[in-house]
């Protein structure tokens, strides 16, 4: 399940409502990821995250059926707000299910790690010197790629959209 | 064709959203990406450095040599920073 909102979410009754009733389940991973007070060395005041509606959905759903691929889950949820936020307030949850932690933890590890490169968000942050756009890290990109090999290389597209220089995962000549 | 701006393309550009006739001669990303360049000095400004553009046409991530139509749907938009 996927949700994109300008609300926040209550992780309790998240993971409650995700594994209610289900007895086979054994193991719930979740991560909470939150607004920080300081980035850089810049205090901040307050993000905003942009999102594409429509885009942002299709390629949630996609990245959470590719984990349901990968591995046995009994459920799974992605919730990823938008708007202006606080330092300390939520921005995303993700929780998967399984009768064993393995595919729990691998799976909600998965899921952060592509959503971060394949989900289009931007953040914006409020500085002391003005409206900042946070810059992509290189070591998200490694931090997805490590997912990325192995038997059942999967439809994923994180170097695609980039045009002009050859991107780190054309040079791999990544399989689609 | 409709193209959408995002994060700091669209600050720049200063131009969420707009229709546009699909240009003579364009048959491609690449070539749409020419033709915007040449739009003036926001755009020029805003797509200087390709290698921090992505393009989505169909809400799908695609490479330079993607052909474009009349009636799709591009967005152009930095490297994502969500999580």
């Amino acid at each position: 399940m996927i949700r994109v909102q300008r609300e926040d979410f209550d992780i309790g009754a998240e993971i409650g409502g995700l594994t209610g009733g289900n007895r086979g389940i054994g193991g719930v991973a979740s991560f909470v990821g939150l607004v920080r007070d300081m980035a850089g060395g810049d205090a901040i005041g307050a993000m905003t995250l942009e999102h594409y509606p429509g885009m942002t959905e299709k390629k949630l759903a996609e990245i959470e059926a590719e984990a349901g691929r990968r591995w046995t889950l009994d459920g799974s949820l992605i919730i990823h707000r938008y708007g202006r936020l606080k330092p300390g307030d939520r921005i995303v949850l993700v929780v998967t299910a399984s009768a064993h932690r393995e595919a729990a933890l691998a799976s909600c590890a998965f899921l952060i790690d592509w959503l971060k490169t394949e989900a289009p968000f931007w953040k914006l942050e409020e500085t002391p010197a003005g409206g900042k756009w946070v810059a992509a890290h290189a070591e998200d990109d490694a931090a997805a790629k490590r997912w990325d090999a192995g038997p059942n290389d999967p439809p994923l597209r994180a170097g695609e959209g980039r045009v002009g220089v050859a991107s780190a995962n054309e040079a791999t000549g990544r399989r689609d | 064709m409709r193209i959408l701006y995002f994060a700091w393309l669209r600050a720049k550009i200063g131009l969420a959203e707009e229709r546009v006739e699909l240009p003579a001669g364009v048959a491609d990303v690449a070539g749409l990406l020419r033709w915007l360049q040449g739009r003036g000095p926001a755009f020029a400004s805003a797509l200087q450095d390709l290698s921090v553009v992505r393009v989505a046409v169909n809400q799908e991530y695609v490479k330079p040599s993607h052909p474009i139509r009349a009636g799709d749907e591009v967005a152009l938009f930095p490297p994502v920073t969500g999580g």
